[in-house]
């Protein structure tokens, strides 16, 4: 008996199954024409221009074998460049991950004056030339600079230091925290705020409570498109930098430095040790968008 | 009862005394991080009056780096802007298999370092490449001339058109495409005169990043170029070799300063674009 009515029930989840996916999925099967025209300029034009000389890097890279990748990253200077961009960017990220909530708050909760101004100024990073902000930045903070000379009063020294890489890296970053938070806290619910007051939770409760953990997926995807986007930079770092070896040598400027030298296998293996890195994050970050809109 | 009102109140907002800490604290930041820069820029520019200014832009090099970075963005612009269009009429349109993993494909320059995308062509078209033999016997310069230089700009600036346009379009579905069909008109008649008065302010904004970051592209240019003064150079490379020159500090940022105008006019644009058609561009500020 439960054997005959199982299948019936399964039939039955099955149909409402395809029913909910049938509804998710917007157009079922769309009657608009250019689908293969559309598709196959699209795979051409991806396939032509960006996978295949990415695979090419990486097929230059398995030619090396693994001893030869391993000899070239094994250097003292590589992993020295290799640690600075990744940890440079770890703590840009950090940064920007505390600045950038402390500016989406600000900008969604209250209202000031220069608001509209500055807001329209969060972009910058994105829209203005890495090497104009790289020199701006230097100049900014070079010892007499309208920054560096206060600084450099109190004994720290940014610019041609790894501060100064960090600096850059955090100019860079910033948008991708408060663009990414600024939506989701825009459409966080009040009432669970007023439920929580009501039952007594202080504000700073409520906040830790309540406001962070349904941030949270979005503060994290920002901190991590931060990150991938500072690890590779180069323009807004480089002249900030200053380019000691073994100090404040970035990883995409040593493959750089590589390729003047001829030095193919050496920029190859870098290059492909750092994409393999940065598309972990990128699979960190689908991930964490697709847990978020599971859960938002 | 009051009492209570109030404390309920007071929990919904920080005191005041917070709030004011945090607010002087976003202006402070914003100020130090995004303002000082680029006044910085606009005062070194100004340092040589007016005459040096001119003086510097009118270089003959210079001329020719201006030349060099328009013909590249008049190239890799409208190239990527035809890709987004048809990436996202397929993608957002249309269903089929491997949906998802084009649309990441197509994000995959972003995760790339600039340094990174002129290094693959390099490989491929450099001496020792995959075509170089080829390239060589036929005279084709494409690594350190402009072929190479523009190769990199469409490459980094790739995702944006699309990345505007999809989550945009998605958001549209079809059914005005599909009553323009039924009510009998062709495909290219639908597409101009439905499909795209929905889209324009999106594919603008789409345009205008592009834009802004193919004028501005200093690492993948920068490998590919060969710094020739006067041929290879775009303006970014042109504020590099300027820079580096000790007499020409100035020059540098003159040459910037045109660049920063590029990137502050695309952002009023931008935001000219979010505050008045706004709406429209729902489905790309929540992406």
């Amino acid at each position: 008996m439960s054997a005959a009515i199982l299948p019936r029930a399964s039939t039955a989840m099955k149909a409402t199954a395809k029913a909910r996916v049938t509804r998710r999925s917007r157009p079922p099967r769309s009657a608009l024409p250019g689908f293969g025209l559309s598709l196959g300029f699209t795979l051409t034009y991806l396939s032509l221009l960006v996978l295949i000389p990415l695979a090419a890097l990486f097929l230059h890279a398995a030619g090396l074998g693994v001893t030869g990748i391993v000899r070239e990253l094994a250097q003292p200077r590589v992993l020295h460049a290799l640690g600075l961009s990744f940890g440079g960017a770890l703590a840009a990220a950090t940064i920007n991950t505390v600045f950038g909530s402390l500016v989406a708050w600000a900008f969604v909760r209250y209202d000031f004056a220069g608001k509209r101004l500055l807001h329209a100024l969060i972009d910058l990073p994105f829209a203005l030339p890495t090497a104009v902000a790289g020199i701006a930045l230097t100049t900014l903070y070079a010892e007499g600079g309208w920054l560096g000379a206060p600084l450099a009063q109190l004994g720290i020294k940014v610019a041609y230091t790894p501060i100064g890489i960090v600096i850059a890296m955090v100019f860079i970053g910033l948008p991708f925290v408060v663009r990414t938070l600024e939506p989701v806290l825009e459409d966080a619910e009040k009432q669970l705020e007023e439920v929580a007051a009501t039952l007594g939770a202080t504000r700073l409760q409520t906040i830790v409570h309540i406001i962070l953990p349904s941030v949270l997926p979005a503060l994290l995807t920002g901190a991590a498109l931060a990150f991938a986007r500072a690890v590779g930079e180069y323009g807004s770092v480089i002249f900030i930098a200053g380019n000691l070896q073994n100090v404040s040598e970035i990883a995409p400027l040593l493959i750089m430095i590589k390729l003047d030298e001829f030095n193919y296998a050496g920029a190859t293996a870098l290059a492909a040790a750092m994409l393999v890195m940065s598309f972990a994050v990128l699979l960190a970050i689908n991930l964490l968008q697709s847990w978020n809109r599971r859960h938002g | 009862m009051i009492v209570a009102v109030r404390r309920q109140r007071n929990a919904l907002v920080e005191p005041a005394l917070v709030r004011w800490m945090l607010i002087g604290m976003t202006v402070l930041l914003l100020c130090v991080f995004l303002l000082l820069p680029l006044l910085v820029v606009i005062v070194q520019a100004c340092k040589s009056g007016v005459g040096g200014y001119f003086a510097a832009l009118g270089d003959s090099d210079t001329l020719a780096s201006i030349r060099l970075t328009l013909l590249t963005a008049a190239i890799s612009v409208p190239l990527n802007t035809l890709f987004g269009v048809a990436a996202a009429w397929a993608i957002a349109k249309f269903e089929f298999r491997g949906k998802s993993l084009l649309t990441t494909l197509i994000d995959l320059p972003f995760s790339v370092s600039p340094v990174i995308a002129g290094l693959v062509f390099v490989l491929l078209f450099g001496s020792r490449g995959w075509f170089g033999d080829w390239l060589s016997a036929h005279d084709i310069r494409v690594i350190f001339a402009v072929p190479g230089i523009i190769l990199a700009t469409t490459f980094v600036t790739f995702p944006f058109v699309a990345r505007e346009l999809i989550p945009l379009m998605q958001g549209q579905g079809t059914d005005e495409e599909q009553a323009a069909l039924t009510l009998g008109a062709s495909g290219w008649r639908m597409f101009w005169h439905v499909t795209m008065p929905n889209i324009r302010w999106g594919l603008l904004y789409g345009v205008l990043l592009c834009n802004a970051r193919a004028m501005g592209e200093f690492g993948a240019v920068s490998v590919l170029s060969g710094h020739i003064r006067g041929v290879t150079n775009t303006m970014p490379l042109q504020v590099e070799i300027l820079y580096n020159d000790p007499g020409q500090y100035s020059a540098a940022f003159a040459v910037a300063s045109l660049l920063a105008l590029l990137g502050f006019v695309t952002l009023a644009l931008k935001n000219f674009l979010e505050w008045r058609h706004g709406d429209e561009l729902a489905a790309v500020r929540g992406s």
